[in-house]
């Protein structure tokens, strides 16, 4: 589904991605980790080229994302994307904020866009708040509207960054348990998180990163039981002891 | 065009003097400058007129701001230039005229960000200027103004600069401000209105331009003096600050 | 010499006046529809990734406003026509020229400064909505039409209107090219029948109400439409 290869990417001066080659399969779920700094967010951006890389390939769904006669809006409505900030838009209802793409880009008409959009509002456990503002909602309640917002264009592929990190702790449970359910659906999806017990439990691989390159990669069990590299098991140490 | 700038530079920078009265870009310069520094004293007092706790004070104050904001400045130059004369039988010159004006919708404009900025600087200052046993007016003129007037010198400086452009308006009242004498250039050369209004424009641009660069520079010199005085100022207060 | 109200009310000077309120507003309003749109351009193109549309609406901006409007006026009423050919000049002259050059310079000038406060409301979102609006596959245009102008427009609306409420202030410095708006017939009733205190009275009347709805607009806007924030 998404495969690197050699990707380098530089900001100025500072290589941020080092050779990354990696491939990753259809339904999927793929838990990115790493200190902070070692270039997660830089990895997922590049997948819907948020990001622009210097050399190498990234090819979603057969797809090369950084040629440059792709169309690109065309390629980015096809992969789902779910921000630390959440980046609701404010002048939009939760509602509105999930028809908006679907209507000018998908060319849904307004009563299916509505349909649509109630129908995952209500998979995220928030129809009730279909006609709220932003600003009227929790933390872990407009996680939960951009989520539902990505899905409404009906991406075959997620990618989270740090979903839960701008939470306060008593909301990160409810984001997860919608990312769980996405999951066991068979979405595929790419998470940088810090979720440990969420990476545990629905990951089917982790990928291990630190100074722009992949150092490990490997299945929950051996990562967290039988971590290979130094720097991994260093990161685990550290994450340990507050373990959620 | 060569020769045209030979022959009028002299008059275009400084009209007829010293054989007449001062003119041109100088003058421009000139009574720019007086009408924003002399609205200053004005500006504080409408300032602290409004800010203050008597309505019958603040309330007329406020509705004149609002009648001098809502009215072009020309016209205002026509009252007292062509009304005045009529009922006093006096006429002014239009020196004056426009430094009135001048003075007037500056000290109105200044009025407003001086109340903005003094309320924007935390009543901690002036709590602790009251506390030391200053007066009312001596904590504003020692301790508050300063800091105001240092957080309001780009905003000063870029109301030159609309003072400047406002001075053009004399043109009308035949002042002989830098557009009035580029007129006068057009009238007695009559073939190049082109070069000679062009070459007006990129006076005021020259003149206009530099400023709002040094407003630009002040503003910017200020943001990182701000964010150096934040870094050396200690995170806790230290037990000499506790009362 | 006693205020004469009726002069005001009926007669000539009457006529006068109100032909000159008409074509003032008339100026404005057209100057207003021309200039928003000029301004989005503009200010899209000092924020556009590519420099020379930067450097652009740069030159455009700083060359327009530090240059009073009355330079602007007599630029392109005595000395813009010199450029043009002999039959379009001609053309021009037969028509009404000097609204058209007092129009051209208010629009730019107007536009200059209407650039520049869309300009701070759209640099005030944050990147995150541009980055949303990309990932959901919205291009460049699309994610500035639907989503960042909605929401700067909150914040620009208070300011456009005063630059609105400035365009009708300006629009008495056409009176220096001639043109017949109000202030220019406010002269003509002075120079005519020596009535200063009336003709002034109707202008400055006329200039006060019409700024103090443009003013009450803006704060019934601000009212009405507090800016969002997640
Ligand atoms: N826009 C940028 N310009 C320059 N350096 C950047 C930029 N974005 C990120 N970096 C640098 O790249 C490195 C990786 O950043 P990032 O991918 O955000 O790390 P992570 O998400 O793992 O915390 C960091 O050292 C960061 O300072
Ligand atoms: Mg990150």
């Amino acid at each position: 589904m998404i495969q690197f290869e050699n990707v380098n990417k530089w900001y100025g001066e500072y290589h941020a991605l080092v050779d990354i080659t990696e491939t990753i399969g259809k339904g999927e779920v793929v838990v990115v980790c790493g200190p902070s700094g070692s270039g997660k967010s830089t990895l997922i951006r590049t997948i819907n080229r948020l990001e622009p890389i210097q050399s190498g390939t990234i090819v979603v769904d057969g797809k090369d994302a950084h040629s440059a006669s792709l169309n690109i809006n065309q390629f980015r409505a096809g992969i789902g994307f779910v921000f630390q900030q959440f980046n609701l838009f404010p002048h939009l209802t939760a509602l509105e904020n999930c028809t908006l793409a679907p209507k000018n880009i998908r060319g849904l008409n307004a009563s299916a866009a509505r349909e649509l959009a109630i129908k995952l509002l209500d998979r995220v456990g928030l129809s009730e708040k279909a006609d709220a503002y932003p600003a009227a909602l929790s933390g872990g309640q407009q996680q939960r509207v951009a989520i539902a917002r990505a899905l409404a264009m009906q991406p075959p592929v997620l990618l989270f960054d740090e979903p839960t990190s701008a939470l306060d702790p008593e909301m990160v449970g409810e984001v997860l348990m919608v990312m769980r359910d996405l999951a066991s659906d068979g979405m595929t999806m790419v998470c940088v998180t810090h979720e440990m017990g969420f990476a545990r439990e629905v990951a089917d691989r982790v990928l291990f990163m630190d100074s722009g390159r992949i150092l490990e990669r490997a299945t929950p069990d051996d990562f967290f039981n039988r971590p290979q590299h130094a720097r991994a098991q260093q990161f685990l140490s550290d994450i340990r002891t507050p373990f959620r | 065009m060569i020769e045209v700038i030979q022959t009028y530079w002299v008059y275009f920078l400084i009209g007829q003097f010293p054989d007449g009265p001062l003119g041109g870009l100088t003058l421009t310069i000139v009574i720019a400058a007086g009408g924003l520094l002399l609205a200053f004293p004005l500006g504080f007092a409408l300032a602290i007129a409004r800010m203050s706790p008597w309505p019958i004070l603040s309330w007329p104050i406020t509705g004149m701001v609002y009648v001098v904001r809502g009215t072009p400045l020309l016209m205002v130059l026509f009252w007292a230039y062509f009304f005045l004369p009529s009922i006093t039988g006096q006429k002014i010159s239009q020196f004056s005229t426009m430094l009135g004006a001048l003075v007037l919708f500056n000290a109105a404009y200044l009025s407003e960000i001086f109340r903005a900025g003094i309320q924007a600087l935390s009543t901690g200052q002036f709590e602790a200027a009251r506390s030391l046993g200053l007066s009312y007016f001596a904590a504003l003129r020692l301790v508050v103004m300063p800091q105001v007037m240092r957080n309001m010198l780009p905003s000063l400086v870029n109301q030159f600069v609309s003072t400047i452009k406002d001075t053009s308006l004399g043109y009308i009242i035949g002042l002989s401000e830098v557009s009035f004498i580029a007129s006068q250039i057009n009238n007695l050369v009559l073939t190049k209105p082109t070069e000679i209004y062009f070459a007006l424009a990129l006076a005021y641009f020259t003149l206009c331009f530099g400023l709002s660069r040094i407003a630009f520079w002040l503003e910017r010199r200020l943001a990182q003096d701000e964010s150096r005085s934040k870094m050396h100022r200690p995170s806790k207060p230290t037990l000499l600050e506790q009362p | 010499m006693a205020f004469d109200l009726n002069l005001l009310l009926v007669g000539t000077y009457h006529d006068w006046l109100i032909q000159g309120l008409r074509l003032s507003l008339g100026i404005a309003g057209i100057t207003l529809v021309l200039a928003l749109p000029l301004a989005m351009v503009v200010a899209l193109f000092r924020l556009s990734p590519v420099a020379a549309l930067r450097w652009l609406g740069v030159m455009f901006v700083e060359s327009i406003r530090n240059v009073p409007l009355l330079a602007h006026m007599l630029f392109w009423y005595f000395g813009a026509p010199e450029l043009l050919p002999d039959s379009l000049k001609r053309w021009l002259y037969a028509g009404n020229i000097e609204v058209l050059s007092a129009t051209v310079a208010l629009t730019l000038y107007t536009a200059a400064y209407m650039a520049e406060d869309i300009r701070s409301g759209i640099r005030g979102i944050s990147s995150g909505q541009f980055e949303a609006g990309r990932s959901l596959g919205f291009s460049f245009l699309g994610t500035m039409r639907l989503i960042i102008l909605p929401q700067a427009l909150r914040v620009t609306i208070p300011p456009l209107v005063s630059q609105t409420l400035n365009l009708w202030k300006n629009t008495s410095i056409a009176t220096i090219i001639g043109v017949g708006e109000l202030m220019y017939q406010a002269a003509k009733v002075e120079s005519s029948a020596f009535r200063s205190a009336e003709a002034f009275a109707f202008a400055t009347i006329c200039y006060l109400s019409v700024s103090l709805i443009l003013t009450g607009l803006g704060l019934f806007y601000r009212h009405r439409f507090p800016v969002r924030s997640a």
